[in-house]
């Protein structure tokens, strides 16, 4: 406007504001940065017409690429799989014996379970697969339903009392007090002769009167010897792992009231491969168990006593 | 100065020339620069311009919510637990909302549909995850599971940070008007019919109780789940409320359906 001037020193004409004796030269931008914009201005016009962007009147358009953020999730999972094509395609054709043997399989199959049983897993047996009170720890030797890798492949794949698995594992103990099979001074009793099986409680008037309740109630599952039976899943009640808490009140409650805990099965959520791979990596915890060797009883409970 | 010798290079350049003479192009510009009012509402006058392109057109775009089979309203038992969820603020640390990648739908499974959260005022989308994602934790654990992690969160998982929420298990699920607030939720478009609002008080009580007759609610509310659910079958709490909310969560559309898959395909430009 009116206070439009060429600045003598540069030879430039300002801009024509002036703030206490402040004025400001009329330079041009930068070349290299009027180009960046026009071309950024040309790149958007690319991408609306390659790219989904301009909402019509039933759609919005589809870009010519015919990208869609699904689309690209499918490419990636395909990508996904084809990475892992060649090991989970020998994992399947190896037979669950030969692959606990495989020192090539048997890592991949290790690493893949542990991703799986994070998924899957860790909330009810924990992050460690170390269990809680009501869920098994599955780093130790104590099973209740076998610990080959045929027997944790089995329990994977049609879960424990999962009502929608017909080849569940299943079994049932009664509730003992709460149904009125035994009265509370026999819970009580027999409470008393199962912690003397583990030296919890000596062997004392109320253990013994306890021993003939646990010979007439408890043995068809537990074992004339309380070591537990693993085609009922009865724990073993000689040794100090105890499931449901070792201690006279939570034994008693068990006695009383009978947990009977559910595992889903996986079959129909997990493919075979996973489950296969979940199985060698809860085998390789700690407690897996060699076929040949497997039991119908557990071996003596005295060596896995644990904290 | 660099800007000294940059003019010097172009002293007499052809668009150095403009003088006072010349038309001031940006007069017009320098009334709205000195008038605060007119400026404020021309930039209103923008930013609303812009708004529209790109809000208005999602109310009449068909691949804004697509249609999928198997979405209800919330039961009022499974809706007093949103607002115990919302109450308690579990949403500034879980979310719910499956993003299409990879690692999200490997972890959580399928990614969540716009069609999943229509009945939801407000959503629960959320933007943040301290916790898991849980827009498909319905039936993925036991009811037992829900109420001891909600009771404490270490007893199963030790790392977690979640704070225990088992005084839940203590307080009566009180609910002022079970009807007014599915009246609300109708008037904001979530098609509650006459019956379900009639029946809301009835409805509440009932679903979390195995012995009662269920057979009409779950017939207005296809695969409601009927049981009791924190173990406590004489009284209901909110954790019952809650733990059924949870339960339902991604559990209405089966996404995963071969129909459901092909109306998915059919979707274009997302």
């Amino acid at each position: 406007m009116a206070n439009k001037r060429i600045d003598e020193p540069t030879g430039i004409e300002t801009v024509g504001h002036e703030w206490d004796g402040i004025e400001e030269l009329n330079n041009p931008l930068p070349r290299w940065w009027v180009w960046t914009t026009y071309m950024t201005i040309i790149f958007s016009i690319g991408y609306m017409i390659v790219y989904p962007a301009l909402p019509m009147l039933k759609s919005g358009t589809e870009g010519l690429w015919g990208w869609s953020s699904r689309g690209q999730l499918a490419e990636e999972m395909k990508a996904g799989a084809a990475l892992r094509k060649e090991a989970s395609d020998a994992i399947a054709a190896t037979p669950l014996e030969a692959l606990i043997k495989d020192e090539k399989l048997m890592p991949l199959a290790i690493a893949g379970g542990a991703a799986a049983f994070k998924q899957n897993c860790v909330q009810c047996h924990g992050s460690g697969a170390a269990g809680s009170e009501g869920y098994p720890n599955l780093k130790d030797e104590d099973w209740l339903w076998g610990g080959t890798i045929t027997d944790i492949h089995t329990t994977l794949e049609h879960g424990i009392r999962a009502s929608d698995y017909p080849q569940t594992r299943t079994s049932l103990m009664p509730s003992f007090g709460k149904d009125g099979i035994l009265t509370p001074a026999q819970v009580s009793d027999t409470t008393a002769y199962v912690l003397s099986l583990s030296g919890k409680h000596p062997n004392d008037a109320a253990a013994q009167r306890g021993a003939a309740s646990f010979a007439a109630n408890c043995v068809a599952c537990h074992g004339a010897d309380g070591k537990g039976l693993r085609q009922f899943g009865a724990p073993n009640l000689t040794d100090a792992v105890w499931l449901y808490g070792g201690t006279p009140d939570k034994v008693s409650a068990s006695i009383h009231k009978a947990h009977a805990g559910v595992m889903p099965g996986w079959s129909k959520k997990l493919d075979a491969v996973t489950i296969k791979m979940l199985a060698a990596y809860v085998y390789s915890l700690g407690g897996g168990e060699e076929s040949a060797a497997a039991p119908t009883t557990p071996a003596s409970g005295t060596g896995n006593a644990k904290p | 100065m660099p800007t000294v010798r940059w003019s010097q290079r172009l002293p007499n350049k052809g668009d150095r020339k403009m003088t006072t003479e010349t038309k001031e192009p940006w007069g017009r510009h320098k009334k709205i620069e000195r008038n605060v009012a007119l400026l404020g509402v021309l930039a209103f006058g923008v930013v609303t311009i812009g708004g529209i392109v790109e809000i208005a057109p999602l109310f009449w775009i068909d691949n804004t919510i697509e249609k999928v089979e198997g979405m209800r309203p919330y039961t009022p038992l499974e809706q007093a637990g949103r607002d115990i969820y919302i109450r308690e603020g579990c949403y500034v640390c879980h979310s719910q909302m499956i993003r299409p990648f990879r690692d999200e739908v490997e972890r959580y499974g399928h990614y969540s549909l716009a069609a999943e959260s229509m009945y939801d005022h407000p959503f629960q989308w959320g933007s943040k995850r301290t916790g898991p994602d849980l827009a498909r934790v319905g039936l993925k654990y036991s009811d037992e599971w829900h109420v001891q992690h909600l009771k404490n969160p270490q007893s199963v998982v030790p790392e977690s940070v979640m704070p225990q929420y088992a005084f839940l298990a203590e307080k009566d699920l009180k609910v002022g008007n079970p009807g007014a607030r599915l009246t609300a939720l109708y008037r904001v478009g979530v098609p509650y019919t006459a019956t379900d609002i009639k029946m809301a008080e009835a409805d509440l009580k009932s679903q979390a109780d195995p012995m009662a007759d269920n057979a009409d609610l779950q017939k207005r509310y296809p695969k409601s789940q009927v049981r009791d659910f924190d173990g406590q079958p004489d009284r209901l709490t909110e954790m019952d409320a809650l733990v059924a909310y949870l339960q339902v969560l991604g559990t209405m559309v089966d996404v995963n359906a071969p129909a459901a898959q092909e109306a998915l395909k059919q979707e274009r430009g997302r």
